[in-house]
């Protein structure tokens, strides 16, 4: 029973930590069709600015809690520079997009060596977060939970500027009738730009998280970006509560598969379930139906 | 229709990329040959001149590069020093480089064009098993000489491979022998999936089995794995008495913060790492790793003159900042080693530098060591570590004496089984 509880919790956290790295791309990948390969090197600048930030203000808790805007900041300008400068001119060339951000994320990973040092960074945990806080039937990390919150807040966060914003309406617009958007004179390229900005800006907040869990260094990207793919594309295209539910249900079937035979096969057996789910349903969870042609 | 468009391009690129990837490979396995073809008794090097040209292959990018750009400056570290006090055989020493990029195949063919047309007298590098195993058959082939600096996994010794890092007997073996000393009556196994960890942990079973230590699980992560909450949920449940940790590269920043944050301590549950040295302790964390055990055969807090000159030097060059650790020392004295070993040969020729190995011995920062001329090992001492307040490792405990490298195991009734 007790293992039970501990990997229920194992799988929500790592549910969380998918959540948040796939999260940002939901709304770049998802939203707008970008395949950006160099959203794992937004994460990886959104840790080395936790990092940074962490060497001028001594305290761990301060120092987290100012890298999460400014990670953001950092990774939407990030994103703001390569939607501007290359992503900008192949909307209607995935494959080549495929590979430009490919090449873009090695230069980043080689950029962050040589500013930053091949080693790995130390980025330490405030003392609020280190150790473990019981609730009841299990011990959950406090690391993990703050991830946990932070995930949720996120999602709320983008749900309600989806929702409720006149930007959010226009981002579903651009999305579902890219066409009809601009002939009702919405500006799909200022459109563009800002959804690009929030869903790279997430990717560096993300980036602050995971220096609570893992290595902080010039790879931290690659680890990661795989599954972000996995999360957005089981979870459907164009929704952000696809995403949710995939990220917590690949995150329970990694735990669940983990716990019972090993780190490799659980990995094995995870990708299986997606192939097998995405050839019952190509259109992952969930699908918007949509008139445009495209 | 676009979306069939779409796919049909995907497979396009697909193609695309597989031809490049076949040429490529084309092209090394080419450059490998001519290496092989062109001399077969001894390299083209040229050793007419005022200087001889040796070859340093190490990865200087990817995944690898964390480790190896170490090494590679200890390299260098050596080579200006042999140059500054007259050379080898009276000649400079000049450096080519090559990047190994953490590839294996590429490895392999940088290792031909270092021998067959840059035309080195000795080639310094290499990290991974992987890589080795790669270069192994290119300096056979063109019976050219490898420096290989880091432990590895034993079961391998080769005419053409000289290996200064620690062999099994002289690292993991001391550990387990430590842990033993210990009380330790149980251990539970984790470890990257590779062919270092599968080796090591099939020889730590075969020792637990014959010295009445239970082993309460065995785990491995895919390499570059970042999310232990499942591995350490596991080996908090088993309760054995300590961890033997083979993890390598960034698992073990994952793995530690993981295993300190579930509330496992150094003292509750200790865990021996046989990967991590004093460059990982910053990038792990000194909160998460602090007073847990390592075993290794060179520290950098090793008191002695020799290693006090070395430590000294190296920060003197790379900054303040820099330490240094067991592949860096190895790959230091390796260049030594190479120097006494031509010297004593009074050739640069890869048979008469062979003959002349046996017995060479060189007063090295970790100690002496000496040359093993039939299975190419050097003896060295074994020493198990703990991690300090610091962030450097002091030693805990040490073999006392240097231990004659035994690859295959031989001298252990335990590991009969193993080698077949």
């Amino acid at each position: 029973m007790q293992a039970l509880f501990s990997q229920l919790v194992a799988g929500l956290s790592l549910g969380s930590v998918l959540l948040l790295a796939a999260l940002g791309l939901a709304l770049t990948f998802g939203q707008m069709g970008v395949i950006n390969m160099a959203h794992g090197e937004f994460m990886m600048a959104g840790a080395y600015t936790a990092f940074i930030i962490q060497r001028g203000i001594a305290d761990a808790g301060t120092s987290l809690l100012l890298a999460i805007p400014l990670g953001f900041l950092v990774g939407g300008v990030m994103g703001l520079i390569l939607e501007a400068t290359l992503i900008r001119r192949m909307y209607h060339r995935p494959l080549d997009t495929l590979l430009v951000t490919w090449g873009v994320s090695l230069i980043l990973q080689q950029a962050a060596r040589d500013i930053f040092g091949a080693p790995n960074v130390d980025v330490r945990a405030p003392g609020w977060l280190s150790g473990s806080i019981d609730i009841g039937f299990t011990q959950v990390p406090a690391a993990r939970l703050f991830i946990l919150a932070l995930a949720v807040a996120a999602v709320l966060g983008l749900s309600l500027l989806l929702k409720t914003t006149p930007l959010g309406r226009r981002i579903r617009g651009v999305v579902q009738n890219r066409d009809l958007a601009e002939t009702v004179g919405i500006s799909t390229r200022s459109t563009d730009r800002l959804t690009f900005f929030i869903g790279s800006g997430l990717a560096g907040i993300a980036g602050v998280a995971l220096t609570l869990l893992g290595s902080t260094g010039p790879t931290l990207g690659t680890s990661y970006i795989v599954d972000a793919f996995l999360v957005v594309v089981a979870g459907g295209i164009g929704q952000i509560k696809g995403a949710v539910i995939a990220a917590f249900g690949l995150g329970l079937l990694q735990a669940t598969f983990e716990y019972s035979t090993t780190a490799n096969i659980a990995k094995v057996m995870v990708f299986v379930v997606v192939v097998v789910f995405l050839q019952i349903r190509p259109q992952g969870i969930f699908s918007i139906r949509t008139r445009s042609l495209a | 229709m676009s979306r069939l468009r779409t796919r049909k391009r995907l497979l396009n690129a697909a193609a695309v990329l597989m031809v490049v990837g076949l040429l490529s490979a084309g092209c090394g396995s080419r450059v490998g040959a001519a290496g092989a073809g062109g001399s077969s008794s001894s390299t083209c090097a040229d050793t007419s001149g005022s200087s001889v040209k040796i070859g340093f292959l190490n990865s200087l990018s990817g995944t690898m590069a964390i480790s190896e750009k170490t090494v590679h400056d200890s390299l260098v570290l050596a080579a200006e020093q042999i140059n500054s006090s007259g050379g080898v055989l009276g000649k400079q020493l000049s450096i080519i480089s090559e990047d190994g990029a953490s590839e294996p195949t590429i490895f392999a063919e940088k290792a031909g064009k270092l021998i067959s047309s840059d035309c080195v007298a000795a080639v310094f590098g290499g990290w991974t098993s992987a890589s080795r195993k790669a270069m192994l058959p290119v300096f056979e082939g063109a019976n050219s000489l490898l420096f290989y600096p880091v432990q590895y996994e034993g079961l391998e010794a080769s005419p053409n491979i000289f290996y200064t890092g620690a062999t099994t007997n002289q690292q993991i073996v001391p550990a387990l022998d430590y842990l033993k000393q210990k009380g330790v009556k149980s251990l539970f196994l984790v470890g990257s999936d590779y062919v270092f960890p599968r080796t090591a942990n099939k020889e730590i079973k075969a020792y637990a089995k014959a010295n009445g230590i239970d082993i309460k699980g065995e785990e491995y992560a895919p390499l570059g794995h970042t999310d232990f909450t499942t591995i350490v949920n596991k080996v908090k449940g088993a309760g054995a008495a300590a961890v033997f940790n083979t993890l390598n590269g960034d698992s073990n920043v994952a793995f530690f913060k993981e295993y300190r944050n579930a509330g496992l301590t150094p003292g509750t549950m200790p865990v021996v790492s046989v990967s991590i040295a004093e460059e990982e302790i910053g990038g792990i964390g000194l909160d998460n790793v602090v007073d847990q055990l390592t075993a290794w055969n060179y520290y950098q807090t090793i008191d002695s003159p020799k290693n006090a000159a070395f430590v000294q030097q190296f920060k003197a060059k790379y900054g303040q900042n820099r330490v240094t650790s067991d592949p860096m020392e190895a790959a230091y004295t390796s260049m030594f080693l190479w120097k006494v070993m031509v010297e004593k040969a009074k050739s640069f020729t890869t048979n008469d530098v062979r003959n002349a190995a046996d017995g060479v011995s060189y007063d090295a920062p970790e100690g002496t060591v000496t040359v093993n001329g039939e299975n190419h090992h050097i003896a060295k001492t074994a020493l198990i570590g703990k991690v300090g307040p610091d962030a450097l490792i002091h030693t805990e405990w040490s073999s006392g004496s240097p231990v004659q490298p035994d690859p295959f195991l031989k001298s252990y009734d335990w590991a009969k089984g193993l080698t077949g």
